[in-house]
């Protein structure tokens, strides 16, 4: 993989800097009346390379805002989101269709996220056919090459996702995310549909991803204990501002913020070490 | 004491569009106590809906049940007629539905949707019904019962529409309270908040409940009982903390692997990989032979593709499905 993100001095620039990033949505209230909605109110932050940040916060935090608008799904109302080095808020139409397939979301459910009459190969093809780089053989090829690439097995290549088990949709939805090349992923709350047993099965999956693609994550979740164990750093956000943003441990285990402490104690208790409690 | 409800050999089976029936559940038998929480806990596809589903028969037109009884009160649900399943419904035996944006009408006040119950079972003259709601609402909302009664579900948060639904569930003073999945689409602070009032109810009403859910974490606390379901078959069964500190099944050892001794734990291994339990989730089909768990069971022995095995007493009130433990 080339290095992209050295620049021509030796310094290193983050893949993905996002700076004040603001969006507002317009909605009427029940009157009638136009309201603003700041889903995201100023917000900032950068990744490496090959690094993860987890952004975490309760439903309605701006997390998913942030998602679509990294992905080029919408507009940001103002402020610069540089993707390897280049402010694609700033750039002609034409010129963000070159960098959208760099940046790949991954949703949370991949029963509702994949065309449910394709057959997985299909579903495969898509994205390789718009780009229009690959004949039918090598765009073939690369689909069976994704499949192994996730893990899962050449047989289920002509069955439409309904036959496939929610582990295995999963694992789909992240090889055709990876059909692009893409340098950066967006995992929506991509591991809250799945199973517990079928969980640890796809973080292994996205770790071993990282190591030898040195993909890039912004993991949007509320789920603390999977961005614990994820993420190099984790931000916090409310009310659509980042709140406290540091690397992994120290958020964890020093958190500075009120919101922060307040998810942390909506945690414990899920976890085993409160079980042996109902001994009593 | 006896049992407020005993289910018996439970089998559901639905028929596919191509009509080969696909088992679900498969010889479920469990008794709920007064004042008991059982909690079920499973995986998608484990057969924890149908479970609920068919305990109140309200399976969708597919699905049937293929044999077993549910005894409420010592009296067969399978043979009540529709009329009485109605008054048992929200009467004696309550639900309460995961998504609480689809359970409650979009165009009705939250306290005539609770009014609405009390009306429909008759227990009140009609101009109690408005005293007793009241009542029911300052139960579950400690702060601003008057309000949440008044507002409609868009106006309420997921969590406040999901003590709507609670508020309906006990309206009727229920003996049974099946609950499926009710915190799986809120996030953790208002799980929380949710799981304090299904304890606090449960400790001042005194009904037996059960608690369906995918995430074994939920159940401290809260289920004096566990029955993991995998496969459509109840696996193992036991008090929750005896389960889950030690788990006898290869697929409840797994499960419960699978979660971080704690938080510091998970920091500490940060980055490492995870232990998973291998291979897909069950899917049913007709032709199956042999345990439900041995394509994925790291004990796996010859005997686990030969014949399914039976259940196991290891103890008082445990129960395990395992060739390792019969003898």
């Amino acid at each position: 993989m080339k290095a992209e993100s050295a620049t021509t001095d030796g310094s290193l620039q983050p893949l993905l800097k996002v700076e004040s990033l603001v969006k507002l949505y317009m909605k009427r209230n029940l009157a009638g009346v136009q309201e603003e909605v700041r889903a995201l109110d100023g917000v900032s932050f950068a990744i490496e390379a090959g690094t993860t940040l987890a952004v975490v916060g309760e439903s309605g935090s701006g997390k998913s805002t942030l998602a679509f608008c990294v992905a080029c799904l919408e507009n940001p109302t103002s402020g610069s989101i540089c993707f390897a080095s280049r402010n694609i808020v700033a750039i002609s139409e034409r010129h963000r269709r070159k960098v959208r397939p760099q940046i790949q979301l991954i949703f949370q459910d991949p029963a509702n996220s994949l065309n449910p009459r394709w057959s997985a190969l299909d579903i495969l093809n898509e994205p390789l056919a718009l780009q229009r780089k690959l004949n039918r053989e090598e765009m073939k090829q690369r689909a069976y090459g994704l499949l192994d690439r996730v893990g899962l097995p050449s047989e289920i290549a002509n069955r439409p996702p309904a036959e496939l088990s929610g582990g295995q949709r999963q694992r789909l939805a992240i090889a055709r995310a990876l059909a692009l090349e893409p340098k950066l992923l967006i995992l929506d709350e991509a591991l809250s549909a799945i199973d517990c047993s079928i969980q640890a099965q796809i973080v292994n999956l996205l770790m071993d991803l990282q190591t030898s693609l040195r993909m890039t994550y912004l993991f949007i979740t509320h789920d603390l204990s999977m961005a614990a164990h994820l993420a190099d750093e984790i931000a916090v956000m409310r009310r659509g501002r980042i709140v406290e943003h540091g690397p992994t441990e120290k958020v964890l285990q020093q958190p500075e913020s009120e919101t922060t402490q307040q998810l942390l104690k909506a945690m414990p208790r899920m976890i085993r070490p409160a079980l042996p409690e109902m001994q009593r | 004491m006896t049992a407020v409800l005993e289910i018996q050999d439970l089998s559901v089976s639905y028929r596919t569009p191509a009509g080969e029936p696909c088992p679900a559940l498969a010889g479920v038998s469990l008794d709920l106590k007064p004042g008991e929480v059982l909690g079920v806990l499973g995986e998608s596809g484990s057969g924890k809906s149908t479970l609920a589903a068919a305990i109140v028969r309200l399976l969708p037109p597919n699905g049937h049940i293929t044999g077993g009884t549910v005894l409420l009160d010592g009296k067969s649900l399978s043979q009540s007629t529709s009329e009485e399943l109605r008054q048992i419904r929200g009467g004696r035996l309550a639900l309460i539905f995961q998504e609480p944006s689809l359970a409650l009408h979009p165009t009705m006040r939250a306290g005539e949707q609770v009014r609405q119950v009390l009306a429909a079972h008759g227990f009140l003259p009609t101009s109690a019904l408005k005293e007793k709601t009241r009542q029911i609402f300052a139960q579950i909302f400690p702060q601003d019962a008057e309000r949440i009664s008044r507002s409609y579900p868009h106006q309420l948060s997921g969590g406040q529409r999901q003590r709507v639904l609670i508020a309906q569930a006990i309206a009727c003073n229920p003996a049974v309270i099946i609950a499926d999945e009710p915190t799986a689409s809120l996030d953790p602070t208002t799980q929380l908040e949710i799981l304090d009032v299904f304890r606090d109810i449960r400790e001042r009403l005194g009904l037996a409940m059960i608690f369906i859910t995918h995430n074994p974490a939920l159940l401290s606390g809260l289920a004096d009982r566990v029955l993991i379901l995998y496969g459509g078959r109840a696996v193992e069964l036991g008090p929750t903390a005896e389960v889950l500190a030690s788990p006898r099944h290869p697929y409840t050892k797994a499960l419960i692997q699978s979660i971080p001794a704690s938080f510091d734990e998970r920091i500490a291994n940060r980055k490492t990989r995870m232990v998973a339990i291998a291979g897909d989730s069950w899917r049913s089909t007709s032709s199956q032979r042999g345990c439900c768990f041995e394509p994925r069971c790291v004990e796996a022995m010859d005997i686990c593709r030969e014949r399914e095995p039976a259940l196991v007493n290891l103890g008082i009130n445990r129960t395990v499905s395992c060739f390792k433990y019969e003898s």
